[in-house]
């Protein structure tokens, strides 16, 4: 009798498991693949590692609404390592091999630049992220950042007006790429258009995982010292920012002497930064963490729960969050939205589905995915650091801000238009 | 007009004492005693109004008004140093000020909620409660209002930093006050300071002879501060000068000019000791070099890992201090500097002893043994450790920096590394002069035929001595983790340097491994402060190549017989 109930028993657990098991095999077959191209290791891991586990989040959190189309999204997540041909090869791989319906991925825009002709080869779906410097506008890229114009051109009118304390001079420092160089370029050209001579600029270049940055803020404090007010724009990326801003502490350059705006340091960049000698320098942002606000409340919860539960090293004990964060969150959700409408992950389909589609942006308004030019609709916030690495908003734009890729500053794009070209 | 009654009410409230004495005296005269009465009731009153805080206008301009408002009200406390002013200044300071409607201005202590212009406590702080957002130039402002109270403060030190703060951004409403300070202060430093504070105050005075005056005495300084208030003079509002006088203008000119020439030495200091500074850490890396290859001869490609090895050990004994001793966190670098040696001798150690050793006079393979370890020793700290950069705090005795000249600031934590540098370059010299081990290894690499023969026990010679080199490697790690980042890939941007640091000195001499290292980064400064740190880069790689081919024995060649291997 005994014996005849385990012998039953244990029948039926192998039958339940293979029953498992075949539904699971079932299930992987059926599934919606997600790319995920985001830099694990190298100098960029500092910023893009949270972005990942970020869609991972987003992709929890529509599987558990049952997913899309009546499928789980199932993830797919390469490491290219800060390499740039890298990202291209496993950007190749991911639409190929892995046969992914869209990709969230990039953060650097060299790396953008270089996955940019696999995307439109194979015509496939690449959500890029992070502001960037414009210039470019695909019909498979959706560019949830910021543009120019909603990130880099109202910092720099900020520090000109009265209350950013009327900047006369001012220090371009960058990581020497193409995301810098093209900003300043913009930058320089706008500034020419308020009065500013070249004299009055400087503009300065670091390797990428540059970490000795004494010369430069001896140059920048020789500037500033030259007379009229000097601010510094920083386009500086990756872990470089780290000792760059210890040295600014270190050499005591106070932000109400010379204060920097940064446009690509956020909440997690200032993790590894004693915060205290920084207070009052800037950033230019679409979204920080200190915005009050019921959605971005939720937001916060949301990921302090779930860094908790996978254990993501230093935010399960000090969660963060940041811009990017909230445009990789905005562009996962408005694709799984795009998606339901088009009735399908086709290409072509998602994205004309795509055009028009509202959500509700933890920023604290309606974020808009523009009809035309795959940009999102942002307003602008510039905040001053505080002595605990938080951000404190001391300017926002009264509303949302249409991206302008196409910048006007530059003179060679009179006349373009803000839409993705057809390629013959 | 606020400001005047208050100071008036506020001197009556400091003779109250003189107040009661004169009671008790004419207490005696019973005549005047109704007089006596009426004298102490007026002063009682008058301090019970002196408690009050600034005039209600004030507080709502601060709490409701716009940031020029702020600006505007901070700069009238700053002029009247209302100490009274200070809990209000505190809370706007903290971020404890809020502002409701426009109309009630409220500071938050803890949980008790007080009404700014009343005093009257609230049970619960309203929920249309706005912060009291403070920008940069409000900040600024606050500061100054700040600082003016602390001018008439007892403590030099306090009084001296308040000085030093006005000096960043003057405003005319502070002259009087500063009038009042030079009256009775008796420090000369802090009287130069404010003389100097004074004069930034007066350039926009409507009177050219106080403008002429300002100027000359700001000329004299040797801040740059002063010298960026001095070119303000100088700037066109359109087509117009700011300054309409041109005999000013020249005078501002001058001034400028004679400043420049005072802060031209600290420039050139500021650039010799980046260049220093860079020195010191191209040496530190590429000392364990100079040993295991420089004197042995080993390629090691491994020698970055090794670096990063150290730097990781120094991040786990700040781990395990802080976890365990949070006392002595401080001084978390002091343990961690032996553990970081061990690790990365232990690492070394093993390595010679399980690889190099079978491959003594073979550079080829061994070159591409130590690759293979590079790469073993990178993503076994990354998957142990994770990919991310790990977070190696300072600690405070090792940031900020210590003023030399007005515009030049050394940093203690590049400070600490020159010392510490010097200090491993001397007792490395020491080990090879003066030891047993050092006679050994000196006596290996110069002849190990002849050394095997009067019986140096060559192998266990050639382990100690890679133990050394990558123990020396591994004090490098802790003290680079201290400036730069600390993620497994640390060691490569340094493998470069470090061979091209030893190479350009000469293979097998300490000397020049310490003048090439200082040579390398003063050249890599200099270029950088006048090309660009990617222009910079580029050329120290060309003018090392023009170098060794033109010396390939590199900066001093060992004379002698060198038996190469």
């Amino acid at each position: 009798m005994q014996r005849r109930s385990f012998i039953k028993a244990t029948a039926m657990t192998i039958a339940l498991a293979t029953a498992g098991f075949a539904t699971m095999t079932a299930s992987a077959a059926d599934t919606i693949k997600v790319g995920v191209l985001h830099s694990l290791s190298g100098t960029m891991a500092i910023s893009e590692t949270v972005l990942k586990d970020t869609v991972l989040m987003a992709i929890d959190e529509i599987n558990a609404k049952g997913g899309l189309l009546g499928k789980q999204l199932e993830p797919v997540v390469v490491d290219p390592a800060s390499n740039w041909p890298l990202f291209a090869e496993k950007a190749r791989q991911l639409i190929s091999k892995d046969k992914v319906a869209v990709t969230f991925g990039c953060w650097t825009s060299v790396s953008r630049k270089s996955v940019l002709p696999v995307f439109e080869e194979l015509n496939s779906l690449l959500f890029y992220p992070v502001q960037y410097e414009g210039e470019e506008l695909s019909k498979n890229v959706f560019y949830t950042g910021a543009a120019p114009n909603q990130q880099a051109i109202p910092a720099v009118e900020y520090l000109m007006s009265k209350d950013g304390g009327s900047a006369k001079r001012f220090v371009l420092l960058g990581t020497d790429y193409v995301y810098p160089r093209t900003t300043n370029k913009i930058l320089r050209a706008f500034l020419h258009s308020k009065g500013i001579k070249d004299e009055d600029i400087m503009e300065e270049y670091t390797p990428f995982g540059h970490s000795d940055y004494q010369t430069i803020i001896a140059n920048i404090k020789k500037f500033a010292a030259a007379g009229k007010k000097t601010a510094v724009v920083s386009t500086i990326n990756g872990d470089s920012n780290v000792p760059f801003y210890k040295e600014l502490g270190n050499q005591g350059l106070k932000a109400t002497d010379v204060p920097v705006v940064a446009f690509s340091v956020g909440e997690e960049e200032l993790r590894g930064v004693d915060a205290k000698p920084l207070v009052g320098h800037l950033a230019a942002w679409n979204y920080f963490m200190s915005i009050k606000n019921p959605t971005n409340d939720a937001f916060i919860k949301k990921w302090s729960a779930y860094a908790k539960a996978k254990n993501i090293p230093g935010h399960k004990d000090k969660p963060l969050t940041n811009d990017p964060m909230e445009a990789t969150y905005i562009g996962i959700n408005m694709w799984a939205q795009a998606v339901t409408k088009a009735k399908s992950t086709d290409t072509d389909k998602v994205i004309a589905a795509m055009a028009g589609q509202t959500f509700p942006a933890p920023g604290g308004f309606i974020s808009t995915m523009d009809k035309e030019n795959h940009h999102l609709h942002k307003p602008v916030f510039i905040g001053e650091v505080k002595a605990d690495g938080q951000f404190k908003v001391v300017w926002k734009t009264k509303g949302p801000v249409v991206a302008d890729p196409w910048s006007d500053y530059i003179p060679e794009n009179k006349g373009k238009k803000n839409v993705p070209e057809v390629k013959k | 007009m606020f400001a005047v009654l208050r100071q008036f009410k506020f001197s009556h409230a400091i003779h109250l004492p003189q107040a009661y004495k004169t009671m008790t005296s004419l207490r005696a005269h019973a005549t005047q005693a109704v007089l006596g009465l009426l004298v102490v009731l007026f002063s009682t009153l008058l301090v019970t109004a002196a408690v009050a805080k600034p005039s209600p206008e004030l507080i709502l301009k601060l709490a409701a008004g716009d940031n020029d408002a702020k600006v505007e009200a901070l700069n009238a406390i700053a002029g009247s140093a209302d100490p009274e002013a200070l809990p209000l200044l505190q809370a706007l300071a903290n971020d404890s000020l809020k502002v409701v409607g426009d109309k009630q201005a409220l500071i938050i202590d803890g949980d008790k909620v007080t009404d700014a212009v009343t005093g009257a406590v609230l049970p619960a702080l309203p929920e249309n409660a706005e912060d009291v957002v403070t920008n940069n130039r409000v900040t600024l402002a606050l500061q100054n209002a700040f600082a003016a109270l602390d001018l008439t403060s007892p403590d030099r030190k306090t009084r001296f930093e308040a000085v030093k703060k006005l000096q960043d951004a003057p405003d005319e409403a502070i002259v009087p006050l500063l009038d009042k300070a030079l009256q009775v202060e008796k420090d000369p430093k802090i009287i130069v300071m404010l003389r100097l504070t004074q004069a930034a105050a007066q350039l926009h005075n409507a009177d050219k002879a106080v403008r002429m005056a300002a100027i000359t005495t700001l000329g004299e300084s040797d801040d740059p501060a002063m010298k960026q208030l001095l070119a303000g003079l100088l700037e066109k509002e359109g087509d117009t000068f700011k300054e309409p006088d041109e005999s000013v203008r020249v005078a501002a000119q001058n001034g400028i000019n004679a400043i420049d020439a005072r802060l031209k030495r600290g420039e050139w200091l500021g650039g010799i000791f980046t260049g220093i500074s860079l020195g010191s850490i191209l040496l530190l890396a590429a000392l364990g070099l100079a040993i295991t290859y420089g004197l042995m001869g080993v390629i090691n490609m491994a020698h970055g890992e090794l670096i990063m090895i150290g730097a990781y050990a120094t991040y786990i004994t700040q781990n395990i201090v802080r976890a365990h001793f949070p006392g002595l966190i401080e001084f978390y670098p002091l343990f961690a500097l032996p553990i970081a040696f061990f690790a990365s001798g232990l690492v070394g150690v093993l390595m010679e002893r399980l690889v190099i050793k079978h491959l003594y006079g073979r550079p080829l393979e061994t070159l591409l043994a130590t690759w293979g370890i590079s790469l073993i020793l990178i993503q076994s700290v990354r998957s142990f450790f994770g990919a991310q950069n790990v977070l190696v705090e300072n600690p405070q005795w090792l940031s900020g920096g210590v003023q030399v000249m007005s515009n030049l600031i050394l940093p203690w934590n590049r400070l600490a590394i020159i010392l510490f540098a010097a200090l491993v370059v001397i007792g490395m010299t020491l080990i090879l002069t003066k030891t047993r081990l050092g006679l050994f290894v000196r006596a290996v690499t110069q002849n190990r035929q002849m050394a095997s023969c009067v019986g140096v026990a060559t192998p266990r010679v050639d382990t100690v001595a890679f133990g050394l080199g990558a123990g020396i490697a591994g004090l490098a790690g802790c003290a680079l983790s201290q400036v730069t980042n600390v993620g497994p890939d640390l060691g490569q941007g340094y493998i470069i340097d470090s061979f091209m640091v030893v190479v350009t000195g000469g293979v097998g001499q300490l000397a020049g491994t310490l003048y090439a290292a200082m040579g390398l980064g003063l050249l890599n400064k200099l270029l950088e402060g006048w090309a660009g740190a990617v222009l910079a880069k580029i050329a120290v790689l060309v003018f090392i190549i023009i170098f060794i081919q033109k010396r390939p024995q590199g900066l001093f060649a060992i004379k002698g017989r060198f038996v190469d291997a």
